[in-house]
């Protein structure tokens, strides 16, 4: 595969309500914000892709709104309606195909414009579930039963997953949530839906992601520190929950097994410096471990135990503290994308891992993991 | 001109009609792929990706591509992305298909585009893409701004109403030569246009696009696939997107830059110096009869203000020099987030020699176009060899 370079990104800072800026507004301060860090203009980006969601928007075509922000007037723009981790690899893809030297990519998410637990009820269909009442909390709580019956993990096990994602976003400037929180505090959290209480789940933010990708040459030009793609693997899930076996995240399994081969990776754990994956629960972490081949089916629980995935681990997840302390929807992927760029880039500060080398990035689409994008990135 | 060269080897298209109350929406979806999937003779396990296409809030299902690239189309275990970007949703899909393909990373996918209207609103979907506080009271929705560029472009150049209502003659009696069409009047008459119901100035009934409910699926390969699958592949030559200030009427608003942008781009691209000559058909996305005179000027087959005139000597006839919209158009048939992909289904269908009673003679380049968006336009060049 050819090389495609993360040069830049910026995130805003993600809040509860940014009630100041509207989301076209959030959209341009990242992009300003690209354009004065990597020192370009708008006529250095061929071509943009952003990621939004009408939903979550409230508004229909809701790229129409940040056509100015993005400065694509005359320009071509597209839209991936969905997370940013596949908006991400659409902007790749562009480049792969030689017909852009540079793509800018952008997701935003607002979430305080819109009901989510609403906007989460129509992800089902609208024959047989939705009137059930279903929506991310309650599958979650449907999940992580089975998962928790399945595999003997339990509530101690989830709460420390929270625990060490808040502590990490401490060391993170743009993170939502900073507040370090302990384990009697999740497990007294209000019940949301059992097994799941209320610290098990993330919040709603309000914010924005930007990111330039080049081919090999630009971005060796553009930047001392390009972060390349070296592995992609997507795959969907079953749509209705009673088709997919909820104890094990089957989709990410397979997407990550594609994103291995293509990146040539064996022992992930050996070979992965560092992950930011779209945790949606606590619990969901652990499956995400298993489903990642970084432990044995089942064995999540006690992997966290272990202190394996916390800053000082053997593989450190999320150490941007995760979608537990920043949830700004559809912007997580790329968010993931743009922490992994920042780990490999040496520039993440205070959340860094020293001489983090190979990275992980996984953005999901959809209730309980149904559409997943696993990207590993490499530096040098 | 890219990595991978790309070709589209399977097509597949649900008739179009006002309501399709015999299937819901997987199974109206299902439809289209799988007469694509038999048009190419393949298994649905032998498609890489599946991109897939449609406006959500206009039938209310969010992330409506988990829902139908799973329940009717063969997305299980496999990658499966939205594109959705308004009007041109379609040409966006197919837009996004060729770089899947021509990046490399998938060799065989899968494209598939769709609405089901009655299960939602289309309007009250549109109304919401406006601005809530600058736009949504005054000119939101599709049709007024439709019906302000019409009133523009007429008092600019002077097109008649006559000549406006001549596109839609044209246009559903081509119609009656497609066997997928939803609106086939070839008895149509310039009086019957032109006396039906004022709905915005100077738009009648008859001079604005139907609401369709249905589906299209294309199936793309790259060229070492396509040799296995077809010896009769349209091939694409070039994909071009130029969009517009977030609030259309920043501009004025008689004509489409985006279209003049997008086309000059992939004209020269594609070597093509006088697109009427060089190219043989094309398939545009004219929402409204005035729309398809304004927008055959911004593609540069005519001087701009001479759309009318273009019409009125036959040109863009079927029996004409460049036949325009010989499927009928999105005048005949709209199936919003299908809409532009029927367009480039259609170009492929004539560079295949494929298209039956509304074949263009001897095609061998086809231009589609989509439209969308705050005066959004994709352009794209599909011919019967390779580009290079």
């Amino acid at each position: 595969m050819d090389k495609v370079g993360i040069v830049g990104c910026t995130q805003t800072k993600y809040e509860a309500d940014k009630i100041d800026q509207t989301y076209s507004e959030l959209v341009f301060e990242v992009v300003k914000k690209l354009h004065n860090e990597l020192g370009i203009t708008n006529d250095d980006i061929g071509c943009v892709i952003t990621s939004s969601n009408d939903f979550n928007d409230g508004r229909t075509i809701a790229n129409m709104a940040i056509q100015d922000a993005v400065g694509s007037i005359g320009k071509a723009e597209s839209r991936v309606s969905g997370d940013g981790a596949f908006a991400y690899i659409y902007g790749a893809m562009r480049i792969l195909s030689e017909s852009y030297d540079t793509v800018m990519v952008v997701s935003h998410c607002k979430c305080s414009e819109v009901n989510q637990y609403l906007v989460n009820n129509t992800i089902f269909d609208p024959y047989y579930q939705r009137h059930l009442g279903l929506d991310q909390i309650s599958s979650a709580g449907l999940m992580a039963n089975m998962y928790m019956n399945k595999y003997g993990v339990t509530e101690d096990q989830a709460a420390k997953v929270v625990i060490k994602n808040r502590k990490n976003a401490l060391n993170n400037p743009y993170a939502h949530l900073q507040k370090e929180i302990t384990i009697d505090e999740v497990l007294n959290s209000k019940m949301l839906a059992y097994p799941l209480k209320e610290l098990d789940f993330p919040p709603f933010s309000d914010g924005a992601v930007a990111m330039l990708l080049a081919k090999e040459d630009v971005a060796k030009k553009m930047t001392d520190t390009p972060v390349w793609l070296k592995g992609y693997g997507s795959c969907t899930d079953a749509y209705y929950l009673g088709h997919r076996n909820m104890t094990d995240l089957i989709g990410l399994e397979l997407a990550a097994k594609e994103a291995y081969k293509m990146a040539n990776i064996k022992d992930p754990v050996k070979e992965i410096d560092v992950c930011e994956v779209s945790e949606n629960f606590s619990i969901h972490e652990l499956m995400i471990y298993e489903a990642l081949g970084l432990c044995a089916p089942g064995k999540g629980g006690e992997f966290i135990e272990g202190g394996e995935t916390e800053m000082n681990g053997s593989i450190p997840v999320n150490p941007s503290g995760g979608v537990l302390s920043s949830n700004p929807i559809m912007a997580n992927g790329l968010i993931r994308v743009a922490e992994i760029a920042l780990q490999l880039k040496g520039k993440a500060d205070k959340r860094q891992i020293p001489n983090a080398k190979i990275g992980l990035a996984y953005g999901m689409n959809g209730i309980c993991s149904q559409g997943n994008c696993v990207l590993i990135f490499g530096g040098e | 001109m890219s990595k991978h060269d790309v070709a589209v080897v399977g097509i597949g298209q649900t008739k179009f009609r006002s309501k399709r109350r015999d299937v819901n929406i997987p199974e109206m979806v299902y439809e289209a792929v799988k007469m694509a999937l038999d048009d190419a003779q393949l298994e649905p396990k032998e498609i890489d990706a599946i991109i897939i296409g449609n406006m959500d809030h206009f039938e209310g299902i969010n992330f409506s591509e988990l829902f139908c690239g799973i329940e009717g189309a063969p997305g299980y275990l496999k990658p499966v992305v939205k594109v959705a970007t308004g009007g041109t949703t379609g040409s966006s899909l197919a837009i996004c298909g060729y770089h899947n393909v021509a990046s490399g990373i998938y060799n065989k996918v899968l494209v598939v585009g769709w609405e089901k209207l009655n299960e939602g609103g289309a309007t009250t979907g549109i109304i919401t893409a406006f601005d809530p506080v600058w736009e949504r009271p005054s000119l939101a929705g599709a049709l007024g701004p439709l019906a302000l560029m019409a009133g523009m472009y007429s008092a600019k150049y002077g097109i008649t109403s006559e000549q406006a209502a001549k596109v839609t003659v044209k246009n559903r009696s081509n119609a009656a030569n497609n066997p997928f069409a939803h609106l086939q009047m070839p008895n149509i008459t310039i009086d019957y246009v032109m006396s039906s119901q004022m709905i915005s100035y100077p738009l009648r009934l008859h001079d604005v696009c139907p609401q369709s409910e249905g589906a299209c699926a294309l199936i793309y390969a790259n060229e070492e696939e396509t040799k296995k699958i077809t010896d009769n592949p349209a091939w694409f030559h070039v994909v071009e997107t130029a969009h517009y200030y977030t609030f259309g009427t920043d501009e004025a608003m008689f004509d489409l830059p985006t279209a003049t942008i997008a086309s000059k781009k992939a004209y020269k691209k594609a070597g093509i110096k006088n697109p009427v000559k060089d190219l043989d058909v094309a398939e545009i996305y004219e929402p409204t009869s005035w729309s398809e005179l304004s927008w055959t000027e911004a593609l540069g087959f005519c001087k701009p203000g001479e759309g009318g005139k273009l019409l009125d000597e036959g040109i863009t006839l079927m029996s004409g020099e460049f036949p325009v919209n010989p499927s009928g158009g999105v005048l005949s048939t709209n199936p919003i987030g299908a809409t532009a992909l029927v367009r480039v289904a259609e170009a492929a269908i004539q560079v295949m020699g494929r298209g039956e009673k509304r074949q263009v003679p001897d095609v061998e380049k086809a231009l589609a176009m989509g439209f969308g968006g705050s005066l959004w336009s994709e352009v794209l060049i599909l011919g019967k060899e390779p580009l290079r």
